[in-house]
């Protein structure tokens, strides 16, 4: 079918909009090139597509990015509990400055405008390869779209098992930011390291993550997107896991008018297991969507989804997700919930759970459910005393907390309850 | 202590008067039990007292200590000394019960004025109740009620009752379930509780727990009222020939 006009106009718009990153080395010139072609090829994303069906793109496609006004900041970071190495990233853009040094045993950590300027690099086997991947059988232009213009983010090479988490941070001083920014990462068989996101980001964030996990690797991914309200923000993470390998990433989100996180994931290898976690509070103008694709090309892998979402004032939330499983991918054991907690009557959750099966010998279970707090809860709590905000905020509070039981780290699981615990006082103090 | 007065109920949603004119006065310091057959209205009666949505008081009132009670929210009748050991105790997933327990304590004593507890006297005061009724710590650390037996959700309950230490405690059935020894638990922990600024309202079928806590009055309820009001004697007699001959009589 021919490409609708608009769309190929949407496409073309977009690629002019970015500046030109620097020249790279070849090897990335093409990269970008080819990334700018399966753009133009598969058209700019528009409210019609299917897969736009719950979020509308046009707010992350417009020509300038809406302003997002800069909140007050108590100081407070998320993970300064952590012993980690923080990288900064101000509007979309590294600051050397403001970071640790790029050094840490076991693994090199490159701005990734050094590993796409050297002409020879590990990078290239990664850098937009794993996204191509990605595109089939549901296009995702913004990714591509990302690999076509970014000039920010970090080559990450992991080749021993790194003890301190990697932490990113990204600050948001410029109301009118429109950040992109891409990740390689890679783990060498065996390798395991800790990543940690964190902060509002930008006006408009577009973010590109590859990470390719190779034999008995480990990676794990913490993640809270925060605080500014007007902020948004499409993100993709894509995953290739090889043999034996375990892959966990949990998101936390509160604020922000738009959230699409994407998450990818291809298993390769046999015996592997991945899980993608994700909890959510939302209120008033947030809408937040989490799609996911995961592919099970191996025998004998697990995945979980797990995703947890709390609004209201009128928030939505939306979740897409998919469990592929590919002819001979015996043994698969897929799980996937999705859950809604509404606290009023203006708010919504919309779901579309998927299950596409080619192998006979699988695991596979998905569940959806929507609904209020527990009345008989709330009742039990408030008739012993328990005020009735507290209560309902305890009750939150348990049901994302399945979601962030998914983090294995106690001392990171403890730092999103925190936050999340601060957020609601926020809330309640504020008297919403 | 606790005045009930003509107290008249109906469900919200639909058209059913449950409670058609409760008259019921506790003393400071004194035992009630009621008794009565299956869906005469003595849980609707706990459920009204302690703020539970879903009924219309449509006549009558009651009041704690002189205090308007159906004006309050639940969290303002517990501060103000009610306690309502439910029937049927709620399980509540990701709530510890520790949690729980510390946020009702405090969240009573800062509407009261009071000063909060902190976690280290909160700790020591569980712990010593809990050893009393045989809970254990493993039990504590546990979220709200889940995967407790049926009778270990009734020991929950007494525990939070004496860590809460209300004035006025409502037990709605607290003896079904419980075996044997834990019967004796809970009425020992009951009867240590007794004293003369609280009272009790002991809802249940049988006389087997008013042995170990001793009512000084005894009252029976049918269809949504207090139909025979008398001595300990009143449940010894239900023990032994039902409601028949009573209904009959008042009937
Ligand atoms: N929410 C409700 N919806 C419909 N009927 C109700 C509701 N609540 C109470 N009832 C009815 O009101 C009546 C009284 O119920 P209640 O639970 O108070 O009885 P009870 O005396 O505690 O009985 P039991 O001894 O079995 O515990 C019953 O007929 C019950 O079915
Ligand atoms: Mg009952």
């Amino acid at each position: 079918m021919a490409l609708a006009q608009p769309k190929i106009d949407l496409a073309d718009a977009l690629l002019a909009r970015h500046a030109t990153p620097a020249a790279g080395a070849k090897w990335a010139e093409t990269a970008r090139r080819s990334a700018a072609e399966r753009l133009r090829a598969m058209g700019g994303p528009v409210r019609r597509d299917e897969y736009w069906k719950y979020t509308d793109p046009s707010s992350l496609t417009a020509d300038v990015a809406p302003p997002a006004a800069l909140m007050e900041r108590d100081g407070t970071s998320i993970f300064s509990q952590v012993d980690r190495l923080t990288i900064v990233f101000v509007d979309g853009v590294i600051d050397l400055a403001q970071s640790d040094a790029l050094a840490l045993e076991g693994m090199t950590i490159e701005p990734l405008s050094d590993a796409l300027g050297a002409d020879i690099h590990w990078a290239q086997s990664v850098y937009g390869a794993l996204e191509t991947r990605g595109q089939d059988p549901v296009p995702r232009p913004l990714a591509a779209l990302n690999t076509a213009v970014a000039g920010q983010g970090l080559a990450i090479h992991v080749t021993g098992k790194v003890e301190k988490p990697v932490s990113l941070v990204y600050l948001h001083n410029d109301v009118a930011s429109d950040a992109v920014i891409h990740h390689v990462i890679r783990l060498d068989a065996g390798a395991e390291m800790t990543l940690l996101e964190n902060g509002p980001a930008a006006a408009r964030f577009n973010k590109c993550m590859e990470v390719d996990v190779a034999d008995g690797a480990r990676f794990h991914h913490v993640r809270a997107q925060g605080r500014d309200h007007e902020r948004r923000a499409v993100t993709h993470m894509f995953a290739r896991l090889g043999e034996e390998s375990s892959f966990k990433s949990f998101t936390l989100t509160v604020n922000g008018v738009l959230t699409r996180n994407e998450a990818i994931i291809e298993f390769t290898g046999d015996n592997a297991h991945a899980t993608v976690a994700g909890a959510c509070a939302g209120d008033g103008t947030f809408h937040h969507d989490d799609t996911v694709f995961i592919t099970h090309d191996a025998v004998n892998c697990e995945s979980r989804q797990v995703y947890k979402k709390v609004l209201r004032n009128g928030a939505t939330g939306a979740f897409q997700g998919k469990i592929l499983v590919k002819a001979g991918a015996q043994k698969t054991d897929g799980y996937q919930i999705s859950q809604g907690l509404l606290l009023d009557e203006e708010s919504q959750f919309l779901a579309k759970p998927e299950l596409e099966i080619y192998a006979d010998d699988v695991a596979c279970s998905h569940g959806s459910t929507v609904g209020a707090v527990d009345e008989d809860m709330l009742f039990y709590l408030t008739s012993r005393g328990v005020p009735r905000h507290a209560a309902q905020d305890m009750l939150v509070l348990a049901f994302l907390d399945e979601a962030i039981q998914e983090v294995e780290d106690e001392v990171l699981a403890n730092a999103i309850r925190n936050r999340l615990g601060g957020w609601l006082e926020r809330r309640s103090n504020s008297g919403l | 202590m606790l005045e009930i007065s003509n107290l008249h109920v109906k469900l919200e949603e639909e058209d059913k008067q449950i409670l058609k004119g409760v008259d019921l006065s506790v003393g400071a310091g004194q035992v009630h039990a009621i008794m009565g057959p299956n869906g005469s209205g003595k849980s609707t009666l706990s459920y009204v007292l302690s703020g539970r949505d879903g009924y219309e008081v449509t006549e009558g009132g009651a009041t704690l200590e002189g205090q308007d009670l159906l004006d309050m929210e639940p969290e303002e009748r517990a501060a103000a000394g009610l306690f309502l050991a439910f029937q049927y105790p709620v399980e509540i997933p990701g709530v510890g019960n520790m949690t729980f327990l510390r946020t009702a304590l405090n969240g009573q004593r800062r509407a009261r004025g009071e000063e909060e507890v902190n976690a280290a006297e909160f700790l020591k005061l569980v712990r010593a109740r809990a050893k009393e009724l045989q809970i254990s710590d493993e039990m504590l650390k546990r979220p709200v009620n889940v995967g407790f037996s049926g009778g270990e959700k009734k020991r929950n309950e007494i525990l939070q009752m004496a860590v809460l230490e209300p004035k006025m405690c409502v037990m709605d059935e607290t003896d079904s379930g419980l075996d044997v020894d834990a019967m004796k638990l809970v009425a020992d922990g009951v009867n240590a509780l007794r004293s003369e600024g609280r009272s009790f309202l002991v809802i249940t079928h049988y006389q087997r727990l008013l042995d170990h806590i001793k009512p000084d009055v005894v009252h029976i309820m049918a269809d949504g009222r207090i139909v025979k009001t008398g001595g300990p004697e009143l449940a010894l007699e239900v023990e032994k020939n039902g409601y028949a001959d009573i209904l009959e009589e008042v009937a």
